[in-house]
């Protein structure tokens, strides 16, 4: 099993998580975050103070697939956040070394 | 035992205040001898009394919703504009500031700062004859006493005149608030605010406002003598409708020499400060505007030509600096801001107070237009050059705005430049209007009183607060946030 961990522009969830579910994946983690890549910040200025914003908001997914499916929904993923423009975001992939399902106890490719 | 040294403090304030004035809670005998209500006070003074004028309805119900409009200014609208500035974990603590702040001022109003401000005394204060409103109404005899306007013969009641002063009171210490938000002390803000209302507000609002009112001028014989009991600023001849200088630049200056004396905050040009909430700085904005109307057009005192006129200045003017502000910071900074925009209103409602009845259209032009950009630069260079964190631009906006106002006001006063001029002579109620270089020259001294008496009683009070109780909060509870660690509770929760 895999788990990819994808950061994406927040405008581009709802596209995802359709093409997510289109090919055959249960559940999505979704966390708002912030961070820095190589897309630059922005500057604001209030009155005569000006702050440069570092840390642009950004959307967390985690998803949870058996490991035939991985390059799927990666190409899933890969097509629906893309803009063509710096700050698309990354997708991470890691080994997922067990499942369970709390209300049943199943365990592995069965708890997905 | 700083916290009980706190309140020994304030009520010391207030006790000495009571004290004398138990004499004067019965209703007052001699209330002829109190200018402005003298015109029509006399009731019951004397066995045949002339027939005493009686208030005009419309007068009446306009000057009680001017005063209403102006608490509007202060509670919410000054505080949600300021509150939307800081940072979330000081919000409650700006809401706090100008909601105990706003009615500590009108209780001592009614206890001493109305009868310091508006009876006679010297040219400097006033009396004591109102201390706690006494004499304003004889429960007894069922009278009220009245208050002058500017007309002859058309008073209105004191008391309504007491209630329309003390917002403007109460919301011009408030504005001071914002030049040391987010670092200040609660307890401190209490006791400067005693201290500086009843040693800078109700002296300059004296030497400023008070006269004798219209009816007191009954023969050409008296003029010299009525204008000599009214305040030092008003016999100079200086022009302030609404509260260029009472209000505005007193509080400006005040607040900079807060913002020297409680010092920088913690992080200051190094993190970033930004506001949390502009949608409610733009709400606040828009019911200053709003209230303003009252505070400008209710200046009049009645509901009449003159209050049309402060009406339609304060709709334009400030119309003008929206624009003004908006503009100059797309030009000069690259993007039109809504906090810009927010800002430029307030500074042209500021520049058009002391104008607003005495300059006419095109002074409402030229003094919002010039608002807008004066002003701005003050937020961006001026700001710098000072070196104090103002934290929410109250020299900036309102001394600066107030300086500006209430020069200009002497330069469209002028009939040539489309103002109304001003009465030279109350008895026989001709305008006039000197020359402009004069009644510019009588503005920049008034302004200049306005600014040394301001700063060195907001340097007085400053010490003695720092003396008593500190001006600031540690510098860890500046960090959690002011509402949690002064108030014990916090704005938003998620």
């Amino acid at each position: 099993m895999k788990l990819i961990t994808a950061i994406i522009k927040p405008f581009k969830l709802d596209e995802v998580r359709e093409a997510l579910s289109a090919i055959g994946a249960t559940g999505v983690t979704v966390t708002e975050v912030k961070g820095f890549g190589r897309q630059k910040g922005h500057t604001e200025l209030y009155r005569g103070a000006e702050y440069v914003v570092d840390f642009l908001p950004k959307i967390k997914i985690e998803v949870a697939i058996k490991s035939e499916m991985l390059e799927q929904a990666i190409e899933a993923i890969e097509k629906a956040a893309n803009t063509g423009k710096i700050g698309d975001g990354k997708v991470f992939v890691f080994d997922l070394e067990q499942v369970i399902r709390i209300r049943t106890g199943e365990t592995g490719a069965d708890a997905l | 035992m700083k916290r009980l040294l706190t309140f020994l403090a304030l009520f010391g304030a207030l006790s000495f205040a009571v004290t004398p004035a138990t004499a004067q809670i019965k209703p007052a005998d001699k209330p002829a001898a109190t200018a402005p209500a003298a015109a029509a006070a006399a009731p019951g003074a004397t066995a045949t009394p002339a027939p005493a004028p009686t208030p005009n309805k419309g007068d009446v119900a306009w000057m009680l919703t001017s005063t209403a409009l102006v608490l509007m200014m202060s509670i919410p609208g000054l505080a949600l504009f300021y509150g939307g500035m800081v940072r979330a974990k000081n919000m409650l603590s700006v809401l706090m500031q100008v909601f105990v702040t706003f009615s500590l001022i009108v209780v001592l109003w009614c206890v001493y700062g109305y009868s310091l401000a508006f009876t006679e005394g010297n040219a400097y204060f006033g009396g004591l004859d109102r201390l706690f409103l006494g004499g304003t109404f004889d429960a007894v005899k069922g009278d009220f006493a009245m208050a002058a306007t500017f007309s002859k013969a058309t008073p209105i009641p004191e008391l309504v005149f007491v209630a329309f002063q003390a917002t403007f009171a109460a919301i011009t210490c408030c504005l001071i608030l914002g030049a040391f938000a987010e670092r200040v002390k609660f307890s401190a803000v209490l006791i400067f605010m005693v201290l500086w209302f009843t040693f800078s507000y109700t002296s300059i609002a004296h030497m400023v406002w008070f006269w004798m009112g219209p009816d007191a001028y009954t023969t050409a014989k008296v003029v010299d003598e009525m204008n000599g009991k009214a305040g030092l600023l008003w016999q100079w001849g200086a022009l302030d409708f609404a509260g260029g200088t009472v209000v505005h630049i007193n509080a400006g200056i005040a607040g900079l020499v807060g913002a020297y004396l409680v010092g920088k905050r913690v992080g200051f040009g190094k993190e970033a400060m930004t506001p949390h909430n502009l949608p409610m700085t733009m709400i606040g904005a828009a019911l200053l505007w709003m209230g303003w109307f009252g505070f400008n057009a209710g200046s009049a005192l009645e509901a009449n030509n003159s209050a049309a006129l402060a009406f339609m200045n304060t709709f334009l003017a400030t119309a003008c600096a929206v624009l003004a502000w908006t503009f100059g910071e797309w030009l000069f900074k690259g993007k039109p801001s809504m906090l810009g925009a927010a800002s430029g209103a307030v500074a042209g409602l500021v520049a058009i107070t002391p104008a607003a009845g005495n300059v006419g259209i095109p002074g409402a032009f030229v003094i919002g237009t010039a608002a807008g950009l004066v002003c701005l630069w003050a937020v961006n260079q001026l700001k710098r050059w000072l070196g104090a964190d103002d934290s929410l631009d109250v020299f900036g906006v309102h001394a600066v705005g107030g300086i500006l106002g209430a020069l200009l006001t002497g330069v469209f006063n002028a009939p040539a430049l489309g103002g109304p001029g001003f009465y030279n002579n109350w008895f026989e109620m001709k305008p006039g209007f000197g020359s402009i270089l004069d009644q510019v020259w009588i503005q920049a001294q008034a302004i200049g009183v306005t600014i040394v008496v301001s700063g060195v009683v907001a340097l007085i009070a400053f010490k003695i607060a720092d003396l008593i109780v500190g001006l600031r909060v540690t510098e860890e509870e500046e960090r959690e946030g002011l509402d949690v660690n002064s108030h014990g509770e916090t704005a938003y929760h998620t």
